[in-house]
């Protein structure tokens, strides 16, 4: 959401160009290939899910698309721009607006909760330290955690951790959210919650958001794009809507997945 | 981030008064990045009697968090006097999110209050901890007796492999460095030795100082510090970060005592090899000794081992490996020990590491003037 022109529709590129796109990506451990020939596109604005079985490689396409881990082979561009191509200050530009919300939270312990939150915000020049401040409380009351700043991560429960992530991802006012399993050890009605969230979140930020998750709900429920990956076969089986996968599944095992195998 | 184009102006907002209402008008560029109005030079704008705040956002050309961040303080200050706020001038997104972080009332009682410190009440809970403290370390002692008591009627429960692998790694993974220090040590005590028996032309009493000071304390406090350093803190992190990653939770709850499974293996495995590493130590010891009477000093090799083994008592080898037993327990007990009760953070492991590192190597140096003393009664 770094800016948010009057109109948003007149700051989109040409709708030529998606916001991420992933061409012919090969990704490896070592000479152990995980998926191969990768090939989707993001749009802006779309919620995309990565699909797939436990596993397959979802958490690790998701560790390429954030430059943790270098691809074995293909590219994956954003806006139009190769990551792996580009100078490492480009790199870091492109890093600075991402946010992403790790599985556990990765919250830093021996930090409070707006400490956490002021880390990315250090990356500002020119704001004081009560302007920090007052941000990271921003943050952490749009995620309902509003006078929880002084506590340290081991004092909350699990699901405000992981909302805490949220802010902290949050902070810079990120153009794409990454999101790993978000709903992973919530409890129904909070992961819903969280959906909601989410939902709300790309709907007033205009953010493009990128989930990795098995939840159907959450699939179902907030995804207008996505991508299933396999173990077995090692590459991808189809992308589009989770619903157009469902109504026309591109290979019986994506059938099996978004309907828990119960084959009506 | 886009460049910002041409026909961007710079952020604004100002405050206007119709009796007992107040419009604030916002326009221009909002942006972290970039210059941009502060709530707190503008509290002043709210004083006096106003009912209701309209904001008017039509023109604003973009906005991002510092917008958010003006408009959630002013949200908070209209709260605190009771002025009704109109947000709906506002882009579509901006109201959301500012809906979205005012709808989460505080939780009560969740702000922290700091609270005002009295030094008497502060000398009082140093007092309490210290109890606490004690009575902790005594109940982590009766543990591990109890434990060994059952591994010496074969009752304990531990992986045998997990011996195996403590024996290695805190032996024979040492031996490197317990090699490089004790003939550096060696060397410098019959150096610094040498300059002195020389005047009286006793050079060949080097070989008895240097035996006797090695076998008797040096080799096992040289050999205590590297493993206090070494194991000691590896045992605290080791374990500690167990406690961060609930794993020790996890035997407890298998019904598996962390003081069998994970304590009795470390202590056993330095209560073996400590004194293993002090005579070897020794060895290297006189080595180093024998480098500088041989070189320097010009005493056949023969000579001085022979010398060597003239002064250096059984008693004194004993005193030694008991010295070194001694300081192998205390290390592992104290490396556990902080382990054992590190909190959940990954600062709080280093602090667990620092502990273990610290009473250890206080720990040795204490243990050696007890033992001096006992000794020294004894007549030994």
């Amino acid at each position: 959401m770094a800016d948010h022109a009057k109109s948003t529709e007149a700051s989109r590129p040409p709708d030529g160009e998606p916001h991420i796109r992933v061409r012919g990506l090969t990704m490896a451990y070592g000479s152990y290939v995980l998926q191969r020939d990768l090939e989707f596109e993001i749009r802006r604005g779309d919620i995309f899910v990565i699909m797939g079985g436990s596993g397959c490689g979802k958490s690790t396409l998701l560790k390429h698309m954030i430059g943790l881990n270098r691809p074995a082979s293909g590219e994956i561009l954003y806006a139009g721009q190769s990551y792996w191509t580009a100078s490492p200050e480009r790199q870091n530009e492109l890093r600075r607006g991402f946010g992403i919300l790790y599985q556990t939270g990765a919250l830093f312990s021996s930090m409070t909760l707006a400490e956490n939150v002021m880390v990315p915000l250090g990356e500002l020049p020119g704001l004081s330290a009560a302007e920090r401040r007052e941000l990271a409380s921003l943050k952490l009351s749009l995620v309902g955690l509003a006078g929880f700043e002084d506590y340290y991560p081991s004092e909350i429960s699990g699901g405000m951790r992981k909302r805490a992530g949220l802010a902290r991802a949050l902070a810079l006012d990120p153009e794409i959210l990454f999101f790993d399993e978000p709903s992973a050890g919530l409890d129904p009605i909070s992961a819903k919650l969280l959906d909601d969230l989410i939902l709300e979140l790309r709907a007033s930020l205009g953010a493009t958001i990128v989930i990795v998750t098995h939840e159907l709900a959450s699939i179902f429920a907030i995804g207008t794009s996505g991508v299933f990956l396999d173990a077995d076969s090692k590459t991808m089986l189809g992308t589009g809507a989770p619903q157009d996968l469902l109504a026309h599944p591109p290979d019986p095992k994506v059938r099996r997945f978004l309907t828990r195998g119960i084959d009506s | 981030m886009p460049p910002p184009d041409s026909t961007t102006t710079p952020a604004r907002c100002t405050f206007e008064r119709e009796g007992d209402r107040l419009i604030l008008r916002c326009g221009g560029s909002w942006s972290l990045h970039a210059e941009h109005p502060r709530f707190a030079e503008q509290t002043g704008a709210l004083a006096g009697d106003v009912a209701r705040l309209e904001i008017e956002g039509r023109e604003i050309q973009r906005w991002d968090s510092s917008l958010l961040a003006f408009l959630h303080q002013l949200a908070h200050a209209c709260r605190e006097k009771e002025i009704e706020l109109d947000p709906r001038g506002l882009p579509e997104g901006a109201q959301r999110l500012l809906a979205l972080s005012l709808e989460v009332e505080e939780r009560g009682g969740a702000r922290r209050v700091a609270t005002r410190s009295n030094p008497l009440a502060a000398i009082g809970g140093g007092v309490l901890g210290a109890q606490q403290a004690t009575m902790r370390a005594l109940a982590f002692l009766g543990d591990v007796v109890i434990s060994l008591f059952r591994f010496a009627t074969f009752r304990a429960r531990f992986r045998r492999a997990d011996l195996w692998t403590q024996l290695h790694a805190t032996g024979a993974g040492a031996l490197g460095i317990v090699a490089l220090i004790n003939v550096l040590v060696g060397l410098i005590l019959a150096f610094v030795g040498s300059m002195q028996l020389r005047m009286f032309g006793a050079e060949i009493y080097v070989a008895s100082l240097v035996g006797i000071a090695i076998v008797r304390v040096m080799g096992p406090i040289m050999t205590g510090i590297i493993l206090a350093g070494r194991t000691g803190a590896a045992f605290a992190a080791q374990i500690g970060t167990m406690q961060v990653n609930e794993e020790v939770d996890a035997l407890e709850t298998m019904g598996l005592p962390p003081s069998e499974y994970l304590v009795l293996p470390r202590v056993l495995s330095l209560a073996i090899m400590t004194p293993l590493l002090c005579l070897y130590a020794d060895l290297l010891g006189i080595l180093g000794g024998l480098i500088v009477g041989v070189a320097m000093l010009g005493i056949g090799p023969r000579q001085y081992l022979t010398q060597t083994f003239e002064s250096v008592g059984l008693d004194e080898l004993w005193i030694g490996l008991l010295h070194g037993a001694v300081f192998g327990i205390w290390i592992a007990l104290a490396g556990c020990y902080h382990g054992m009760r590190c909190g959940r953070s990954a600062s709080a492991v280093g602090q667990a590491v620092t502990a273990a590192v610290v009473s250890g190597i206080i720990g040795i140096v204490v243990m050696t003037a007890i033992l001096t003393v006992v000794f020294d009664t004894l007549g030994l």
